[in-house]
């Protein structure tokens, strides 16, 4: 359920209609900015937005995005840490 | 003089399909001074050299074409015609040669529109070195037609000794696309204009003769091709697997995309896979000649993009899966019908 | 693409993997005896598929195909209005693409299309709208299909409506809402799901808190996800950790999009425009209390149930769902969708029997296109 791809606002075409450019992946369309709208709306312009059935959803938040994939990374790290250790114990019970 | 003169409303009319001086006129206007004047004759007398050469052998196809728009970035439903039957006579090793041309005219229909369709189908003959030798007209009433539908039939020579047929294809032979994927289907699909999205992309649409003759001089090995339109690669795939009972995977990694086209899909939910192209189509090649028949390709502008995307395989013979970007496989199937778009 | 390639490194997944396989292993879960958990929404099923997570997960992990698709739970009945309503000769019925195939009664739309009826695919509920613009003289319906992600883009649409005074724009509701189905599974004595993936798109207009009765009275732990695969991965490993702590509580890894309030414009617009039905019917599911929305009587004039007398508005007439058809136990998670008798046999996604089998965000249709109708499934 619910399609939603992350879109650029590039630019604001009807204030009164609440309706702005979105670029996906160098493809446009006209979408409804209704529901990420709190100042002025010429403000929404290079922002990110969650884009479903030509409105824009929900802001998408570069810190979360960030604090997401550090913990992602961070991970990993420690996966690789742990697997070190497991080579490390498994050589050892070899030399055994 | 007279022909101008019966055309100067330039709306193809009824009258322009009675059979008559109006229909006389709207040929001798628009398609014979563009097609090899002095012009299609109802049938052509057909002569060539490669016809004589012990062994050759005639290749015929037929298709009829439908697009809406008529027109599209990057061509127009003429080059279409014209491509698509060379296309389908150069993947199955054919010489191109000689082209028919028939077209269904909605009444009401420019016939500037027509002029332009008439230019690109004898621009893009031209420069695959095809002759458009025989055609014909009808018109049909308003909405018995949406505007234009053209049918092209193609005859080539396929010189001796030369076999292309998926039965061939051999475990272990590379898959080889000539350039990006989808281009033609999202085009159409923004071009089309209901679904508000506009994008630069331009369709794919080439005439592809020249870059079959090229790979097959230095890669002979090559057992198939097929060009990767309707149902887009995932179906050229599948039909290959089956009819050579192979299996195919095909690396995700390695699918020459545009992101326009990527944009497209993840707005649409499409599977770019089985997006539409009109100048791309899949080679199977031993894996010897891989290199020669990459580079045969990238030395054309219709090639530049050429790259390996899979290969065939003894395991799960008649089945396409794809290894994802992200590790996992999957099976690549047949599509039931049109991709939709979807919102969930 | 930004914000989406980032969460599809399989570099990161690797991590992932390795500690969903350490945890699973240390709460005993095996292919033998898995811990079951759901992914509510189809877009996730969708993902599952599209990156094979089902098979590079610890076999003691299984997904069970959760209701959350909404063309997968439109009965029958509510197709065969469409049909109906499109078939008018003054109607325009604009349509999402999902909703073209699934099979009436009698036909789908696509066949209705086929027979004369005006039906078009749109995008968004916003060419619907600028189509009753440029046909002053057609009834345009838009086909209001979804959970609470495309409720407000259809309420907006219908205020905007109003503020133009466009007579002939009406949307034909079946908007329904995600925690009653939950509710409705979770008391299913039958059940037996160990935690939930919860819908990301839909929480990033209600928030997480309407989740909370699913740890708070259920003991199952929920994680809002991300439709990006290694969103999934951490999904599960977070779900996978709750049952390890012996915890139960709803947890977002989709902060990059999901406020924990949700979107306040979009609720006040769905408050506004929608009021709830008493019940609404959900293919499989049956009749779900307050489940479903319908149009407040003070936008009654966008209403098609009203203006053209049809569905809840008339009092509706059961239909049977067909013969035979498992969707309803494939859609609760008793069965899988190749358990059906049905599956691959009458009911094909050339020739659907059930509406699984046709969304692409079905379990059927997901186990046929990328699980293949020949293989990878069962194997």
């Amino acid at each position: 359920m619910c399609l939603g791809i992350p879109g650029r606002i590039v630019a604001i075409t009807d204030e009164a209609r609440q309706l702005a450019l979105a670029e996906i992946s160098g493809v446009r369309r006209e979408v409804n900015v209704a529901c990420i709208a709190e100042g002025p709306l010429d403000d929404l312009v290079g922002e990110w937005a969650l884009i479903h059935v030509g409105f824009a959803m929900s802001r998408i938040d570069p810190d979360e995005a960030e604090r997401t994939l550090q913990a992602l990374r961070d991970l990993g790290e420690a996966q690789e840490a742990l697997d070190a250790m497991a080579e490390g114990q498994r050589a050892l019970e070899a030399a055994k | 003089m007279e022909a101008a003169l019966a055309l100067r409303d330039r709306i193809v009319t009824l009258a322009h399909g009675g059979g008559g001086r109006a229909m006389r006129d709207l040929i001798e206007t628009v398609f014979t001074p563009v097609f090899e004047p002095p012009g299609m004759e109802d049938q052509a007398r057909l002569m060539d050299a490669a016809l004589q050469e012990p062994g050759a052998r005639l290749a015929f196809t037929t298709d009829s074409f439908v697009v809406t728009p008529v027109e599209f970035p990057g061509g127009d439903i003429g080059t279409l015609a014209v491509c698509g039957t060379i296309n389908d006579l150069a993947v199955g090793g054919a010489r191109p040669l000689w082209l028919s041309a028939a077209f269904i005219i909605e009444e009401g229909c420019e016939v500037e529109l027509l002029e332009r369709v008439v230019a690109s189908m004898q621009r893009e003959a031209a420069a695959a070195g095809v002759r458009i030798v025989t055609g014909d007209t009808k018109v049909v009433g308003r909405g018995a037609a949406d505007r234009l539908f053209v049918t092209t039939s193609g005859v080539g020579v396929i010189p001796p000794g030369r076999e292309l047929s998926a039965a061939r294809v051999q475990p272990g032979h590379v898959a080889i696309v000539n350039g990006v994927l989808g281009d033609h289907g999202a085009t159409i699909l923004a071009a089309r204009g209901d679904l508000a999205l506009s994008t630069d992309l331009r369709s794919d649409c080439a005439a592809l003769g020249h870059l079959m003759e090229a790979v097959l001089a230095v890669a002979p090995g090559t057992s198939c091709a097929r060009d990767a339109t309707r149902g887009g690669l995932a179906s050229a795939l599948n039909e290959i697997a089956a009819a050579a009972g192979v299996g195919v995977v095909v690396e995700e990694d390695a699918l020459p995309l545009r992101d326009e086209v990527r944009g497209m899909c993840e707005i649409l939910g499409l599977d770019p896979l089985y997006l539409a192209n009109e100048g791309t189509l899949v080679a199977f090649v031993p894996e010897s000649e891989a290199d020669a028949a990459l580079a045969a390709m990238r030395s054309r502008a219709e090639g530049r993009n050429a790259v390996v995307v899979g290969r065939a395989v003894q395991a799960h013979p008649g089945q396409v899966r794809m290894a994802t970007s992200f590790g996992g496989m999957r099976v690549v199937d047949m599509l039931v019908g049109e991709q939709l778009p979807r919102i969930c | 693409m930004k914000f989406a390639s980032e969460f599809r490194d399989p570099a990161l997944a690797k991590a992932l993997l390795a500690r969903i396989s350490d945890v699973a292993d240390r709460i005993g879960a095996t292919r033998e005896k898995p811990v079951h958990i759901m992914e509510i929404c189809g877009g996730h099923t969708h993902s599952i598929f599209r990156y094979g997570l089902d098979k590079l997960i610890h076999p003691g992990v299984e997904f069970i195909h959760g209701p959350g698709c909404p063309v997968c739970v439109l009965p029958m009945s509510r197709v065969d209005e469409c049909v109906e309503i499109a078939m008018r000769p003054e109607v325009i019925f604009t349509t999402f693409g999902d909703a073209m195939r699934v099979p009436g009664h009698r036909m789908s739309l696509m066949q209705a299309k086929a027979g004369g009826a005006d039906i078009r695919m749109v995008y968004s509920p916003l060419d619907a709208l600028e189509l009753a613009r440029r046909n002053p003289d057609r009834e345009v319906v838009f086909f209001g299909l979804g959970f609470e992600t495309t409720t407000p883009s259809t309420a907006l649409s219908i205020q905007q409506a109003a503020r133009e005074r466009l007579t002939n724009f009406t949307v034909f509701c079946n908007h329904i809402t995600v925690p009653e189905p939950i509710k409705a599974l979770l008391d299913d004595p039958d059940m037996m799901l160990d935690g939930f993936i919860g819908p990301g798109h839909v929480s990033m207009v209600i928030g997480t808190r309407p989740y909370d009765f699913i740890a708070r009275d259920y003991g199952k732990p929920i994680v809002v996800a991300g439709f990006e695969p290694t969103d999934l991965l951490q999904s599960v490993l977070m779900v996978l950790t709750q049952i390890a702590e012996g915890r139960a509580a709803v947890e977002n890894q989709y902060a990059r999009v999901v406020p924990e309030d949700g979107n306040p414009v979009s609720l006040a617009a769905i408050a506004d425009v929608y009021e709830r039905r008493p019940s609404f019917e959900w293919r499989g599911l049956g009749e779900i209390d307050a489940s479903g929305l319908r149009i407040r009587p003070k936008y009654r004039p966008f209403d098609a149930e009203e203006k053209f007398g049809i569905g809840y508005a008339v009092g509706r007439k059961a239909v049977d769902e067909p013969e035979g058809c498992a969707c309803g136990a494939v859609m609760t998670g008793r069965i899988k969708p190749t358990a059906c008798p049905q599956f691959g046999k009458g009911c094909t996604p050339d020739m659907p029997l059930g509406a699984l089998m046709v969304s692409s965000e079905g379990a059927c249709a997901a186990y046929w296109q990328y699980g293949g109708s020949r293989g990878l499934a069962a194997e």
